[in-house]
């Protein structure tokens, strides 16, 4: 039974270890639970790795592989089925999503073992790798949509894990709200696409959209794809967490560590990411939404990395970090190098879901302790933590040979290379500098230095085998998963990027950056040396700041003091979204809508209507006096009114005839 | 033919239940708990046996149809005879609607099993009555016969909300039966200028009378009569500015009652629209699409408002109703066959979503006795499996995909954008805001910590509430997965809605002219209700031939 034919059972499985869990896991000791979730996972990736290998042993290994297995909505001409595709997109996205995820679930079994409502823990997990999987998998956007917002779901779960924390389940409800938001967006953009192209599937829209002859129909004229792109990006930038939706992800860190580096790192942020490049049809079509995703991902990841630079909690700087690094991503879709993002994607997936675990794992060691100033002097103690994590630290900093190194590279040159892009490779190139630093910041705080915390409360130790493991894996995978595209540096093949040409091919080649294939070659050592050193010069900055001079960091954050607190505050955005927009429009509905307009206004027009419909009756009442002379005088009230009537009335109607007729 | 009258058993079986109910002992409480679930059950059996069974998939116009002539009228026009007749047909639209209304009735029967302990058998009777009148609303092919159920309908919802409810319960239910009947009245008018100018009640002789033009309607006459039927409808319904009436009902009423008033009796009202006020009056309809659809949008926008406010959840519930029938009424004047199924299929997803947030509200109120969301708090941790439940109706009500709320809402919006893409624009934030209220309200009841010490011991789900509610739910998946059993079914009604909406070219024209007649009226005639600058042309114009047959069938 080819799994290739039966892709569905690659989501099933987690479904099923979920409902199971969810079901029934309450009453069950840990090592069932985790038996249950494990093995789904696990099959789930051993199936995928099947499909894979099926996938790319076809001899026509080029073509899409499309299932349907049943209709599930049909109204009118739309029909949504329950499509699924695989081609090289959906390879790495699977792997990534499958692999990484079985190494957390795997990684959670050590970490969660202390904590209450275990089973229901991976009931969630097991879910969210279900939606994952649906929404790699999916072949039209109404499918993908389910995963979309399943993943959101799942995310709002997680990060409210531990409900009776008020900040918990806070966050949670804001990450789901501010996905919707995006939604929003994401919905309009799938009803223009449907009105323009009348199908949802990715095949027919891509067909169509690459069709030349398409743009000279009506709606091609007015800015259709450019309108459809953005509001598919709107969508993107909620679930990606870009400006200006970025907002809920550095809270989402209230849920446990293996649910940010699956969720917040390694896989459900980058479904935007995912969407621009597999709708990367529609983007390169139009010019203004290219440039949009490329400004707004350039300008997040500049903004990002600044607020990442002074702050104190383990995990928010890795959380600005990863906005930072989609913001890579998107910058790299927005300058048309689209197997550059899904490059980057794939080696971030690695090295951030390695830090993302490595810092659970000094929490874990430090008893919950997330303050990076209450750490210091970890390296000798957390051995395996520290090398792990240095790793990855390389790899995000972009030392030559890590992971990093090479998706990074390549995103800068296809920035450097295309018309007017070079402000954009300016500030990718600076933010490089900052990542170098913030993240050696880390490092250093953490693992280096003076210990900062008391000995005799917190027990430092090393995590158990269980989640060593899955960090020294990801470790060996920040080393070498970029060495796919090592070849390229001497102009050889870049087995990534040919491996999804299949896929990005009518995509890249209308874009600049394969347009000058040749020249890019030339470029790449000498720029890859400017990034090297800009790598370095972060370091250096960090080292002699935190190690040479651990006192100067405070002394520089006096001296800009105003600056420093607006990083240290996120530069006040959460305040300003509650100031502008939370609170007028709870204060509209209380106040105006619900108080005037509902209570006063409608409600009490009723209620005026009957309240003088009584009193009405009321006054009428009191004709009804009993008494004779009253009545004598209604009576002959009545009679001169007939009596008007009978006299007067052939010459009112005489005046004025009867229009139409009365049968 | 078919032998056994089927929807006349649908409709009275309810009510022969109601005459057993009357002979079991007015104290022996279990047995009447019994007997009325038994016997909803098996209306509820009899529901989806005979009309699965009777409306073939694909099949056009009505089905299962009787017709009998009721009570006689007397000459009328050029008839010698004109009649009310008892006249019921099933589609697929009204087919689901009468399970829905079968399903959530035998849901209100379990869920009132402990909760109503004074007046027990007065009770299950009324709930009972309340299923004949409903039930008959959507079976009545008879504007007189309509009419009847549709008033029928409100004197058992009059007690059970006057007597079960709560606090201000007499406040909420006369507010609720005199709104109602103020918009009733208009339809009635309709009703009866209708029969006045074709001699005939029957709504399907009706419609062919106006589509193939053997009766005219001048615009203004048309304007009149659409809205006529219009507001009546949009109080049921109750769209946005006549909502009022509905969180005070819904707030004072018992759980039973708000269930089956969400989920059942505000889909009357859409109901009608879609069975009277497109196909009898299309092209006021298409004249005042925009300012209903206007009025639709502020609804859902308006009603996702002020549910995010209230201090009180059940009242939250109810104003959510308003927002997500807004969608409805917007699917419904958008025209469009994918819009007008998305409005089918949101009917029926709402009855269960939101009759299954009634019926959880209704279950912390028969642990706690209050609606106040301040007296909640942290129940997740005593009552893990309601808080779960909760979550799940919540994120079917907010339209997640894969549950029942998302097939609607995305049909709607999507058949809605392609006609007018500012109306779904709008519409579409909709999606947000219900994600804010619901999530805040569920937080501010589950999560947290418990503020209230009484909260701390509340204990959860009982084997019958959980079978209850592992209905819905599973109902719910099946609704959103399996969507298509339901759209499929609903598919040709939809379609011959827009269809019927399509008029010959010469029925637009104005006024036909019409010899003059003695004004005076036929004894026993309705007066003329609409005014006199009004030409039916009921005599002069060739009649076509239903009206012929009904005359002497």
């Amino acid at each position: 039974m080819p799994i290739l034919d039966h892709l569905w059972i690659i989501p099933l499985l987690p479904l099923l270890g979920s409902a199971i869990n969810g079901l029934l896991g309450g009453k069950w000791p840990h090592n069932i639970v985790n038996s249950v979730a494990l093995g789904a996972t696990g099959l789930s990736f051993a199936c995928a790795l099947e499909a894979v290998r099926e996938f790319v042993s076809e001899p026509n290994h080029q073509a899409l592989v499309h299932r349907h297995f049943f209709d599930w909505i049909s109204a009118g001409t739309f029909t949504a089925g329950f499509d699924l595709q695989m081609d090289q997109l959906t390879v790495v996205m699977l792997l990534v999503v499958t692999g990484v995820g079985f190494l957390i679930h795997i990684y959670s079994t050590g970490y969660m073992a202390h904590e209450g409502g275990y089973y229901r823990f991976f009931s969630y997990l097991n879910l969210f790798m279900f939606f994952m999987l649906i929404l790699v998998l999916a072949a039209n956007y109404v499918l993908l949509f389910v995963g979309w917002e399943g993943v959101g779901l799942c995310s709002y779960l997680l990060i409210g894990f531990y409900f009776l924390k008020k900040s918990a389940a806070d966050a949670g409800k804001k990450a789901f709200i501010v996905n919707r938001i995006g939604d929003f967006g994401f919905m309009l953009g799938m009803f223009l696409l449907f009105r323009a192209f009348g199908s949802l599937d990715f095949t027919t829209v891509f067909q169509k959209a690459a069709d030349p002859s398409w743009a000279h129909e009506p709606w091609g004229q007015f800015g259709t794809m450019t309108v459809a792109c953005l509001l598919l990006f709107m969508g993107a930038t909620g679930k990606s967490a870009q400006l200006p939706l970025y907002v809920w992800l550095p809270d989402a860190m209230e849920g446990p560590t293996p649910v940010s580096a699956l969720i917040h790192a390694a896989t459900m942020v980058t479904a935007g990411v995912y969407v621009v490049a597999r709708s990367h049809i529609l983007f390169v079509h139009s010019e203004t939404a290219m440039v949009v995703v490329a400004v707004v991902g350039c300008a997040t990841a500049f903004f990002a990395a600044t607020i990442g630079l002074v702050q104190t909690d383990i995990k928010k700087v890795l959380a600005y970090s990863t906005v930072s690094q989609l913001g890579y991503m998107f910058l790299a879709c927005g300058v048309g190098v689209f197997s550059a993002g899904i490059f980057h994607l794939m080696t971030h997936a690695f090295f951030k879901a390695l830090l993302f675990l490595a810092a659970g794992s000094v929490i874990h060691a430090m008893g919950g302790e997330q303050d990076m100033r209450h750490m210091g002097g970890l390296s000798k103690k957390i051995k395996y933590t520290y090398w792990t994590m240095l790793m990855a630290t390389l790899a995000i900093s972009g030392a030559p040979l890590f992971a990093g190194f090479f998706s990074k590279d390549q995103i800068l040159l296809g920035a450097y290379t295309i018309e007017g892009g070079k402000p954009l490779y300016a500030i990718g190139l600076l933010t490089a500098l900052l990542t170098a630093f913030y993240m050696f910041r880390l490092i250093f705080l953490t693992f280096h230095g003076q210990q900062r915390y008391d000995e005799h409360h917190v027990h430092v130790h090393e995590s158990p085998r269980s989640m060593l493991g899955p960090l020294v894996i990801l470790a060996v995978l920040s080393i070498f998963g970029g060495w796919l595209a090592l070849p390229a540096f001497w102009g050889g093949p870049d087995y990534f990027a040919n491996f999804l040409a299949p896929v990005f091919s009518g995509g890249e080649a209308s874009a600049a950056a394969a347009a000058s294939e040749a020249a890019a070659h030339s470029l790449e050592l000498p720029l890859a040396g400017v990034a090297v050193f800009t790598a370095l010069l972060g370091f250096a900055v960090a080292f002699w700041l935190y190690i040479r001079q651990p006192g100067k960091p405070e002394a520089i954050a006096k001296s800009v003091g105003g600056l420093y607190t607006t990083l240290l505050n996120k530069y006040y955005v959460d305040e300003l979204y509650a100031a502008v927009i939370v609170k007028p429009l709870l204060w509209l509905s209380t106040e105006v809508l619900w108080k005037i307009v509902d209570v006063a206004g409608i409600d009490g027009t009723v209620n005026g209507i009957a309240h003088g419909t009584t009193s009405l009756g009321d006054t009428v009442r009191h004709t009804q006096s009993g008494n004779t002379r009253s009545y004598a005088v209604w009576v002959v009230i009545g009679a001169l009114v007939i009596l008007a009537v009978i006299f007067l009335w052939p010459y009112w109607s005489a005046a004025r005839p009867v229009a139409g007729m009365v049968r | 033919m078919q032998t056994i009258p089927m929807l006349t058993i649908l409709i009275f079986l309810p009510a022969a239940g109601v005459m057993g109910l009357l002979c079991l002992r007015k104290d022996d409480h279990e047995w009447i708990r019994r007997f009325a679930f038994v016997v909803s059950l098996l209306e509820l059996m009899a529901s989806v046996w005979f009309l699965l069974a009777g409306v073939p998939l694909g099949s056009n116009g009505y089905k299962l149809e009787e017709f009998h002539q009721w009570i006689s009228l007397g000459p009328h026009l050029d008839a010698p005879q004109t009649w009310i007749n008892y006249h019921l047909g099933v589609d697929g639209i009204s087919m689901f609607l009468v399970i829905l209304t079968a399903f959530l009735t035998v849901v209100s029967i379990l869920c009132s099993w402990k909760s109503i302990d004074k007046r027990v058998k007065e009770f299950f009777i009324m709930i009972l009555l309340l299923e004949v009148g409903v039930v008959g609303v959507f079976l009545s092919l008879d504007l007189f016969l309509f009419f009847l159920f549709w008033e029928v309908m409100l004197i058992p919802m009059y007690f059970l909300i006057g007597i079960w409810g709560h606090d201000r319960r007499i406040y909420a239910t006369i507010k609720f039966v005199l709104y109602t009947m103020s918009g009733s009245i208009l339809m009635l008018i309709g009703i009866l200028w209708l029969y006045n100018a074709t001699g005939t009640f029957d709504l399907p002789s009706i419609q062919l009378a106006l589509q193939h033009g053997g009766l005219v309607l001048p615009r203004s006459t048309e304007t009149l009569l659409f809205l006529a039927f219009f507001v009546a409808f949009a109080i049921k319904v109750p769209l946005f500015p006549f909502h009022t009436w509905l969180p005070d009902a819904h707030v004072e009423a018992p759980t039973a009652g708000s269930v089956i008033l969400a989920g059942v009796l505000l889909k009357m009202g859409t109901y009608g629209m879609i069975r009277f006020c497109l196909p009898l009056f299309p092209d006021a309809a298409k004249r005042f699409a925009t300012p209903i659809a206007v009025l639709a949008i502020i609804g859902i926008i308006y009603g996702a408002l002020v549910a995010l406010v209230q201090p009180n959840l059940k009242k939250l519930v109810a104003y959510s109703s308003v927002s997500h029938l807004g969608f409805v009424v917007l699917g419904i004047f958008a025209f469009q066959t994918v819009s007008m199924q998305g409005a089918v299929f949101q009917m029926l997803a709402h009855g269960i979503s939101t009759g299954g947030l009634f019926l959880l509200v209704g279950m912390l109120y028969d642990r706690r006795h209050t609606f106040e969301m301040s007296q909640f708090g942290g129940l997740c941790a005593p009552m893990p499996q309601l808080a779960a439940f909760f979550l799940f109706v919540a994120l079917s009500s907010m339209g997640l995909p894969m549950l029942n709320g998302f097939v609607g809402e995305f049909l709607i919006l999507l058949g809605t954008y392609q006609v007018h893409w500012n109306w779904a624009s709008w519409a579409a934030t909709g999606v947000i805001l219900s994600a804010c209220y619901l999530l805040w309200s569920y937080q501010k009841v589950f999560y947290g910590d418990i503020t209230v010490e009484k909260n701390r011991t509340l204990p959860d789900i009982s084997t019958r509430e959980r079978a209850i509610l592992v209905t819905m739910a599973v109902i719910t998946l099946w609704m959103g997965i399996g969507s298509t059993f339901f759209t499929d079914r609903t598919a040709s009604a939809s379609q011959a809605v827009i269809d019927q909406m399509q008029r010959p070219q010469h029925a637009e024209e104005a006024i036909v002219p019409a010899p003059a007649k003695p004004s005076q009226p036929a004894p026993g005639r309705p007066a003329n209700a609409t005014g006199s600058a009004i030409a039916p042309i009921a005599s002069a114009a060739p009649r076509p031939n239903s009206l012929e047959r009904l005359g002497t069938r």
